[in-house]
């Protein structure tokens, strides 16, 4: 059978050949998309990988100058982590992260919903001063906020670490709550109100329900802040309130080998991190895309 | 079969399971927080709790592990460490000290701090202390390092280990290539000889590069030195464009980029501790605690293949750096006996044999203390550097470091307060030259600039 044989309209064959068309590129698109995607998330994988690898290596393995893939693995590095005390920093870290997120997320909540549903005449200029605290330099307010701590006898407390990483978050998770309550239908709220709801009720029943991802994502940023945080925590604290990120750099010798125990010491202290990530991975999903599309 | 996400309902259910698991995290958490800040809130136990803050080297990572021996001698005092790496634990100490913070009660100083700080009156007067205790004999402490932690006579604080530089080399591959090293190189042999390994294919010599005033400033400074440079002049007008620093500076950058290691521009000590005791290396200047690392068979491969040679020089001065590592006791300190007795036990005769016997004789402290070299089974070790480290020590002067007159003290550092910026400044312009990004009279030009603003300071 020849073409002639068959008379097709020009409109029919034009039309799957445009289709066709269109879907092999959408599929090249795709697939070039994927191996962006792939080769980025290689990229910014490579480096916890690499970590996880020299935990198990010797030192001497470590700092082969053509890094070995293929070795013996070791536990020792992860036994001499265990055995240096880790617990106690470990406790620390875990209650200024708890409590100063549970602190952050009771205060900007209030906040936030007044500011995004309930503004006032100058809630860009508050807005401004809450990001503004942000643009100061940290190293700037050391010595005012070592000598403040040291004259309110506060060196070495872990209280005034959880003080620290309240304000330091604050700002943030205010800016991030607001966003999410502006994404809340404001016909939800006129129907809670119509109904004759308390505002109370409103925000527990009608509006945290909605905004609870939005929630998860911000408890879950701030946990990873004050979690990770070094500054402040290796200035104001000794042996009583020293945090993980303190711990990690003991293992940091000016004169001898410690690549693989500070990478052990390193994985130890990132797994309550990857395990919180790792469990509010969806809520954490869609809150940040809940708030950052408009 | 595979599950399938109900997206309607799961995000609820989920939200349940994740706040009730949050919730229940976080009580177990706060409950183990509880039960270890309690701990340490409470300050564990009765007696009297002392802050001891040093830096996390080796040696010092085992004192804090023998520490439950001084806890047995002393059951009335309870240390607590703070260890933190190098600039940290200098960053956090001379705060604590110089605002009178009170954190600590005991802190790990240098020969940098020592004698500023006790000028500036910040640091207890060991010497009564030590006069006090029998047996102490802080004689036997290195002369060099006695001077050099003095103030008008007395003792602010006590060297727990000490160092200078040499130059550690491959005896075998020596031997190989029919090379002969002398027992005092000066520069220019050891850049034939570099030359003659590298054309082998090894890398001749490492050296450090990574910036840092304790870092490629400490080998550089010492080549400054002998090459008859210096920072300043008598009358604080730098020095640093002069032929002899740029005749210096060009030969160590020039060295390490024909002949040293991989990566140098970034290579600090155990970069080149690394590349040296895996065998990739023929020679190493460096400080002479270097030993500890590459003659440890553990981790070393060229252990008990090296030989030692005095530091290099051009004019055939001595010219190795003088460093130790002490304990001092702030003035703010409310337990200073037991803080002394702390720093006694550390320090002590019987200290350097107990770690020795505990921990193997590769770990004694060394450069401190003349009777360890007599200790038979560490005479025997380190009879190949032991000696050498010795006299390296001893040839030093940090009153005198340079051959034309200066107004600072201090071989491998400027014992002034400004010299930790300048310093670090400085260096990275010497790293940069290494990594070929600018010239080298580029980057004394600017380091002149950086010297110029700290001497100026000076001549008002």
């Amino acid at each position: 059978m020849t073409s002639a044989d068959v008379a097709v309209p020009a409109a029919q064959t034009a039309e799957p050949a445009l289709y066709t068309g269109k879907r092999a590129k959408r599929r090249s698109n795709s697939l070039t998309w994927g191996i962006v995607g792939w080769v980025v998330g290689i990229i910014f994988f490579f480096p916890v990988l690499w970590m996880v690898l020299t935990s198990f290596k010797t030192e001497a393995e470590a700092y082969t100058n053509t890094p070995h893939i293929v070795f013996s693995p070791t536990l020792s590095q992860y036994k001499a982590v265990f055995s240096s005390g880790l617990w106690p920093y470990v406790a620390n870290s875990a209650f200024a992260t708890i409590v100063s997120t549970i602190l952050v997320l009771v205060l900007a909540t209030p906040c936030a919903f007044a500011l995004s549903l309930r503004p006032v005449k100058k809630t860009r200029d508050v807005l401004f001063f809450f990001i503004s605290t942000k643009m100061l330099p940290v190293v700037a307010a050391i010595i005012p906020i070592y000598i403040a701590a040291r004259d309110l006898h506060l060196l070495d407390n872990i209280f005034t670490l959880v003080i620290l990483y309240t304000a330091m978050n604050l700002p943030i998770a205010v800016w991030m709550m607001r966003s999410f309550f502006l994404e809340v239908p404001g016909e939800l709220l006129e129907a809670a109100e119509m109904d004759g709801a308390p505002l109370r009720r409103t925000v527990v029943e009608v509006i945290l329900p909605i905004v609870a991802p939005g929630l998860a994502a911000t408890a879950l940023i701030c946990c990873i802040f004050s979690w990770n945080e070094f500054f402040f925590a290796v200035n104001i604290t000794a042996t009583q309130a020293a945090t993980v990120p303190v711990f990690l750099v003991g293992f940091i010798s000016s004169e001898g080998l410690y690549f693989a125990q500070l990478a052990a010491a390193a994985t130890v202290a990132t797994l309550p991190v990857v395990l919180a990530g790792w469990i509010a991975q969806r809520q954490l999903v869609r809150g940040l895309s809940f708030g950052a599309i408009k | 079969m595979t599950r399938r996400r109900d997206t309607r309902t799961g995000g609820t259910i989920s939200r349940r399971a994740f706040l009730a698991g949050s919730a229940g995290g976080a009580a177990l958490a706060l409950a183990g927080c509880a039960t270890g800040t309690d701990q340490l809130f409470s300050g564990g136990g009765s007696g009297t709790r002392i802050t001891v803050a040093i830096v996390s080297n080796s040696q010092m990572e085992d004192a804090i592990s023998l520490s439950y021996l001084f806890e047995q001698e002393h059951p009335g005092i309870h240390p607590d460490f703070v260890s933190l790496p190098e600039n940290e634990a200098r960053a956090k100490i001379t705060a604590d000290v110089s605002t009178q913070g009170g954190e600590f009660d005991v802190v790990m100083i240098s020969n940098y701090e020592t004698p500023m700080w006790s000028a500036n009156g910040w640091l207890a007067n060991l010497q009564p202390y030590i006069n006090a205790t029998p047996g102490y004999d802080a004689q036997d402490f290195l002369p060099q390092l006695r001077a050099t932690l003095s103030h008008q006579g007395d003792l602010y604080s006590v060297p727990f280990y000490g160092e200078s530089s040499f130059l550690m080399y491959r005896k075998d591959l020596m031997a190989k290539y029919g090379i002969t090293m002398p027992d005092k190189p000066t520069w220019k042999q050891v850049d034939q000889i570099a030359e003659t390994i590298h054309s082998k294919g090894l890398v001749g010599i490492c050296m450090r590069g990574d910036p840092g005033w304790g870092e490629n400033l400490a080998p550089m400074d010492t080549v400054i030195n002998s090459y008859g440079g210096r920072w300043f002049d008598p009358q604080w007008q730098a020095q640093l464009t002069s032929s002899e620093v740029t005749h210096a500076v060009s030969d160590y950058v020039s060295l390490v980029q024909k002949y040293g290691e991989p990566g140098a521009p970034a290579a600090g000590f155990s970069e080149c501790a690394t590349l040296y005791s895996q065998g990739d290396a023929a020679m190493w200047y460096d400080a002479t605690s270097a030993v500890s690392t590459i003659e440890d068979p553990a981790s070393s491969k060229v252990a008990g293949k090296n030989g030692y040679a005095w530091a290099p020089t051009q004019d055939g001065r001595p010219s190795g750096w003088l460093y130790t590592w002490s304990l001092a006791i702030p003035k703010t300190c409310q337990h200073k006996q037991a803080a002394w007795d702390f720093i006694s036990w550390m320090t002590s005769k019987s200290y350097i044999k107990t770690v020795g016997e505990k921990l193997g004789w590769s770990h004694v402290p060394p450069g401190s203390r003349f009777s360890s070299y007599q200790i038979p089974q560490y005479k025997k070790l380190s009879s190949v550097y032991g000696p050498l480290t010795l006299q390296s020590i001893n040839a030093t002067n940090s009153a005198h470091p340079c051959l034309q007159p200066v107004p600072y003290t201090g071989v491998q550092f400027l014992d002034i307060p400004e010299f930790q910026d300048l310093g670090t400044n400085v260096s990275e312009q010497f790293s940069a030259a290494i990594a070929g990004s600018q010239s080298v009279p580029s980057a004394l030009s600017q380091a002149q600039k950086y010297a110029q603003a700290v001497g100026q300071t000076y001549r008002k």
